[in-house]
């Protein structure tokens, strides 16, 4: 079902025009009412009236996490402190967490676009939906809630924590639909079963979101759940979840564009890209008035669609996410990132060995090592097998990122392991000096 | 009857080599034979002891990836050709030889250490063919 068809199926033309109108609108706003954002259009030698529509967009300056942080908590606030009526936040890697102030229209925007998504996966007024997120500062719960309470389905704010209570409530009372993280309902599911009670239940959709997820995890909570499951895409920074979603054809996540503007930038040239192509998505905020953020760099690599989906909604759609533009290498001019190696090395022995990346550069041409750890797994006591293991990984790799690498067998623990991702690397290129 | 025999992983084969070595005996563990079969970048020691399963949980507790596999301990009689007949037997039978050493055990004979890919089918015909084969309690 379609929440707002008269947005959701726009044309071209009137969503482009609705674009151009809502973004001079909101660079006015943020050039007079933000400090810090007059200063950095100033600084290009840019006035509001330069902007005239998105054809415009690209001459704006770009947003960035360093941005928020050098602003914390309030500096890129565009109203009073008597209009806001909320802050979110998430949890930055390092130091202080980026917010999101939200005004009392922002919480109603943000709720409708939760309705839309929550309605692209087919729940309506009748279900009683289960919100598994977290309850706080995260954006997840309450953004999840406000949105199914604005649709009218019936709210269980279960929060994180109990999965017991929220298994028994699920059986009690008919809950036909979730609203949580992928790994936390496949761990629903686990329990369920172990407990022999898949037959009990009634849930007929999952919409799952705040952490990256395969395919094939949706196939095993659909066929082991019995139920349909939907993709919600969102950043606290911009709004939170429902940003972003994907309608049952799966053919991408239909951003809500009436409200925020993607563009795909080349993430090294830092240019903006002709629709279509590759790179890194940038997104603008039309509508928000607490905390608008204007070409916020998301760093997540991707391409956009525009055709028109078969779901009948002409809202652009983000393609499934390659990984990060701060973990992505560019070696000998090919983009590598080490998800792709990670990727790789899981099909050589149905298991992801320790690995490292080592990339240095000799009599000026890239080398690229990769050393994995010779787990007991891995080892043989023939050497011929071992040059066979060395030999079937160079050539996954050499599929995977169209390069020739050095394959490396270390002992195992002679790399440091990481919980983290992206320390899979070490560049002994001096090229950021 | 066979040889359990514990293969360890060296990244690099000149300084671990001597790191092993000093563990194992550091361990108590009392090595029979030793062959190092390497390649330009790293090498796989193969190790006969009587404690070889004690040796592997050492090994593994200081971080070396090691795994106990078993070959064949033949002892090839003290006469010309008699290894070429005891490699000629097994290949006639149609079962592969992945690798070949020598182990320095007392006895009759010069012993040998043989991983075929049907270490089973290769002894057999070795004993009915009258060859010696041993097993880890002839590790004295
Ligand atoms: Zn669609």
């Amino acid at each position: 079902m379609i929440w707002n068809e008269a947005k959701e199926c726009m044309s071209r033309d009137e969503i482009e025009a609705l674009q151009s109108a809502r973004l001079v609108k909101v660079v006015n706003r943020v050039y007079h009412n933000v400090e810090y954002y007059r200063k950095k259009m100033q600084a290009v030698g840019l006035e509001p009236g330069d902007i005239k529509g998105i054809e415009d967009l690209d001459k704006l300056p770009y947003t960035t996490y360093q941005d928020l942080r050098d602003t914390y908590p309030f500096g890129l606030a565009a109203v009073p402190k008597s209009e806001m009526v909320r802050v979110h936040a998430s949890s930055g890697t390092t130091g202080k967490p980026k917010i999101a102030v939200y005004t009392r229209r922002d919480i109603d925007i943000w709720a409708e676009c939760v309705a839309r998504c929550l309605s692209m996966a087919g729940i309506t007024r009748d279900d009683i939906i289960q919100v598994g997120y977290g309850y706080g500062l995260f954006t997840g719960g309450l953004g999840a809630h406000y949105g199914a309470e604005y649709l009218g389905a019936l709210v269980l704010p279960m929060s994180t924590g109990n999965t017991q209570k929220l298994i028994d409530m699920m059986i009690d009372c008919d809950v036909t639909s979730i609203a949580c993280t992928p790994s936390y309902l496949l761990h629903v599911a686990e329990d369920l079963e172990k407990a022999g009670l898949i037959d009990k239940i009634k849930l007929k959709s999952a919409i799952c979101g705040a952490e990256p997820w395969t395919d094939e995890m949706r196939d095993q909570m659909e066929s082991r759940l019995h139920i349909k499951a939907y993709d919600i895409y969102g950043l606290t920074e911009m709004m939170g979840p429902g940003v972003a979603c994907d309608c049952e054809y799966h053919r991408g996540l239909h951003i809500w564009e009436d409200h925020f503007l993607p563009e795909i930038i080349d993430p090294v040239t830092l240019k903006q890209l002709p629709k279509g192509s590759d790179g890194e998505l940038v997104i603008t905020n039309l509508t928000k008035e607490g905390m608008p953020l204007i070409r916020y760099r998301t760093k997540d690599l991707t391409s956009i669609q525009y055709d028109k989906c078969e779901c009948g909604r002409t809202m652009a759609r983000i393609q499934r996410f390659r990984g990060r533009s701060d973990d992505m290498l560019i070696i000998r001019g090919v983009n590598v990132f080490p998800s792709q190696v990670e990727a790789a090395l899981l099909t050589v022995e149905g298991t992801t060995p320790h690995y490292m990346l080592v990339v240095d550069r000799v009599d000026n041409t890239d080398t690229l090592e990769v050393q994995v750890e010779v787990a007991e797994n891995f080892f043989t006591d023939e050497i011929k097998s071992l040059e066979k293991l060395s030999k079937t990984v160079h050539d996954k790799l050499k599929m995977a990122i169209g390069l020739n690498a050095k394959v490396k067998l270390v002992e195992p623990n002679g790399l440091e392991h990481f919980d983290g991702k992206s320390k899979h690397v070490t560049d002994k290129r001096k090229l950021y000096q | 009857m066979f040889v359990k025999q514990l293969s360890v992983f060296l990244e690099n084969t000149e300084g671990r080599l001597d790191e092993v070595l000093k563990i194992l005996a550091q361990g108590g563990i009392d090595l029979l034979s030793a062959s190092l079969a390497d390649t330009m970048e790293y090498g796989v020691l193969r190790l006969i002891s009587k404690e070889p399963d004690k040796a592997k949980q050492i090994l593994k507790e200081a971080g070396f990836a090691a795994r106990i596999d078993e070959v064949i301990a033949v002892v090839v009689p003290d006469a010309v050709g008699s290894l070429a007949k005891v490699v000629g037997m097994i290949h006639a039978a149609g079962i592969n030889i992945s690798y070949i050493y020598g182990l320095s055990i007392d006895g009759e004979g010069a012993p040998i250490a043989i991983k075929t890919d049907d270490n089973a089918k290769a002894e057999g015909l070795l004993n009915a063919a009258g060859v010696t084969t041993l097993g880890m309690e002839d590790l004295q």
